[in-house]
């Protein structure tokens, strides 16, 4: 079992250094965690240490792609204003 | 002529008279300074109204982890168009870092200050800003070093800032009250933990008067940033500045929100409103009683390089400095010559002020109104911008007395390329609407389109005092105002603009 970060990461080395098992390096242009050396922080913390700092809703997948931290779960920006956002570069608000 | 200035405090016995500039810019912030404070910022870009006219700082961007999130900031900052806090286009390894600032500093021996401000938090990149550091204060000793942070890591960095010898911190502080913290912070990574909501809230506010307490109990100058969010916390800022000056910080630096939706921030995206910028001024009036306000702020990025102002980054990439030998001993040479030149003009300016003026005559005057009037200037305190070219307008207050700056209204410049001027009435339009509540505007120069819908909005066009100095020129249209009696009685309605 092995966390993955995806490419939406903006690399900002927030969890780099958090993780227990220096696991996780600085990549261009983004970061990558080593699954041999992830253990999704078992034993050392009660919750993976990189999605616990991670800013970037999506960016930290388990195994089977689901998100730690789903979008909207760390703005609280609805995901009807997320998905305008990101197709159109803004929000129109009427 | 010398002119009084109009005190943003209460007068107090503060020795050594006040610090104004050729700019005219009131010398008020830190006229009130304890002397021992004044003297090791009046020469600060950042901190001296007077002084970021001569000196300027550059910040580099090694610190882009955060360990909060703020709703005003959106954590993807990958873009060079636009100017804000928390934006850069590259971040950097402290060994760039050191280059850079030593190329900078070769290059522009106007650049007294490094900082680190971001795109993160410094505190929250310990290795990396702290290594940044150590290096800078044995290579490039003639440097000042200052850091930014949002606070939550500051109580345990105390230790380690002293050592470098870093003798200014900026907290931002936007609240003492999690309830409000709560609106503004939706989470921190507290102890292993992501933290939501009051709770977090609560954490970081009290890291944050910890830190501020710990900083100033050894000496270390505080600066306070908040951002006025209306509806949020803009009365309670004014709260929140009591409580800082009384624990210690020097000054209070009130910013307005920068929210707009194309920048994918919770505000931006949720239509929290910006404030206008006569609000932003009433909340640093009433600010201002309690402590010194600053109100020449203009948000930099966390890379920006050169005056206030003006960045000059792109002349400093990373692939361009790469092919910089910087020789900076030699360097160091050159720049202290410089600075001391810029010393003395500022210590001749500083006593010239402090000489005793003339009472003025004002016993028998009719009482006139207070007027603002905007300038469009690049610098060096005169009067030298087209309308069409400003990015921004600096606004005063003036009234029979004397006056004072109010701060800086940012704009796009109404004339884009060479033969574009105009391009669209909204961008005029947007113009006139930054300049609200303002009555006379003075630029070296301005067309017949836009001087037309000036007067129309209310705002009377000047170019008569190109080239002047502010101080002069202001004083020159308040007396032809007062003289003519278009002074005596409250501002005439004006049109909508």
């Amino acid at each position: 079992m092995a966390l993955e970060i995806t490419e939406v990461c903006v690399g900002c080395y927030a969890c780099e250094p958090l993780c227990p098992n220096e696991a996780i390096s600085a990549g261009n242009p983004v970061f990558t965690i080593d699954p041999n050396k992830c253990t999704e922080c078992l034993g050392d913390y009660d919750k993976p240490q990189c999605a616990e700092i991670c800013p970037i809703e999506a960016a930290i997948v388990d195994e089977i792609g689901d998100p730690l931290n789903p979008l909207g779960s760390l703005t609280g920006i609805p995901l009807h204003l997320i998905e305008e956002y990101n197709t159109t570069g803004t929000v129109v608000r009427s | 002529m010398e002119l009084p200035v109009i005190s943003n405090s209460a007068p107090e016995a503060s020795g050594g008279g006040c610090s104004s500039s050729g700019c005219g810019t009131a010398p008020d912030a830190l006229g009130h300074l304890p002397d021992h404070i004044r003297s090791k910022v009046q020469d600060h870009p950042c901190y001296s109204e007077e002084a970021h006219h001569y000196f300027a700082r550059m910040h580099v961007a090694v610190a882009p982890a955060c360990n909060i999130q703020c709703n005003y900031c959106n954590r993807k900052y990958d873009c060079s168009n636009e100017s804000r806090p928390g934006v850069v286009s590259e971040v950097m390894s402290p060994e760039q870092a050191v280059k850079k600032t030593l190329a900078v500093a070769a290059a522009i021996p106007q650049m007294t200050v490094l900082g680190i401000a971001g795109p993160g938090d410094p505190l929250a990149n310990p290795e990396r800003t702290f290594e940044t550091f150590r290096r800078l204060s044995e290579e490039a000793p003639d440097i000042k070093l200052c850091v930014s942070t949002n606070g939550l890591s500051l109580p345990q960095s105390v230790d380690e800032l002293a050592k470098h010898n870093i003798d200014h911190v900026t907290i931002t502080i936007n609240t003492v009250d999690p309830e409000i913290g709560a609106k503004i912070y939706p989470w921190i990574f507290w102890e292993n933990k992501r933290i939501f909501g009051v709770e977090g809230a609560k954490i970081l506010i009290e890291q944050q008067q910890k830190g501020l307490e710990m900083l100033t109990s050894r000496g270390i100058l505080v600066k306070v940033n908040s951002v006025m969010i209306p509806g949020v916390n803009d009365e309670h800022l004014k709260e929140v500045s009591k409580i800082v000056k009384a624990k210690g910080a020097f000054l209070h630096n009130v910013m307005p929100l920068i929210a707009e939706a194309e920048h994918g921030t919770y505000y931006g995206i949720m239509g929290q409103r910006e404030p206008t910028p006569l609000e932003l001024e009433a909340l640093q009036d009433s600010c201002s009683g309690d402590m010194s306000m600053m109100r020449h702020c203009r948000q930099c990025r966390a890379d920006a390089v050169g005056l206030l102002g003006e960045d000059r980054g792109e002349e400093f990439t990373l692939d361009k400095i790469d092919e910089m030998e910087v020789d900076y001993a030699t360097a160091m040479v050159e720049r202290a010559k410089v600075h001391q030149a810029i010393t003395s003009e500022l210590e001749m300016k500083r006593a010239l002020k402090a000489a005793p003026k003339f009472e003025a005559e004002a016993a028998d005057k009719p009482a006139t109104r207070p007027i603002r009037i905007a300038i469009a200037s690049k610098g060096g305190g005169v009067i030298n911008e087209h309308f069409g070219h400003a990015h921004e307008f600096l606004v005063y207050e003036v009234d029979s007395a004397g006056h004072r700056f109010l701060g800086h209204r940012k704009c796009t410049a109404y004339c884009m390329g060479d033969e574009s001027c105009g391009d669209g009435e909204t961008v005029l339009g947007q113009i006139i609407k930054s300049l609200e509540g303002v009555e006379v505007l003075l630029a070296s120069k301005i067309g017949f389109e836009p001087w037309a819908d000036l007067e129309k909005a209310g705002i009377q066009p000047n170019g008569e005092h190109a080239m002047e100095p502010i101080e002069e020129a202001i004083r020159a249209v308040y007396d032809e105002l007062a003289a003519a009696g278009k002074l005596d009685q409250p501002a005439a309605a004006k049109a909508a603009a």
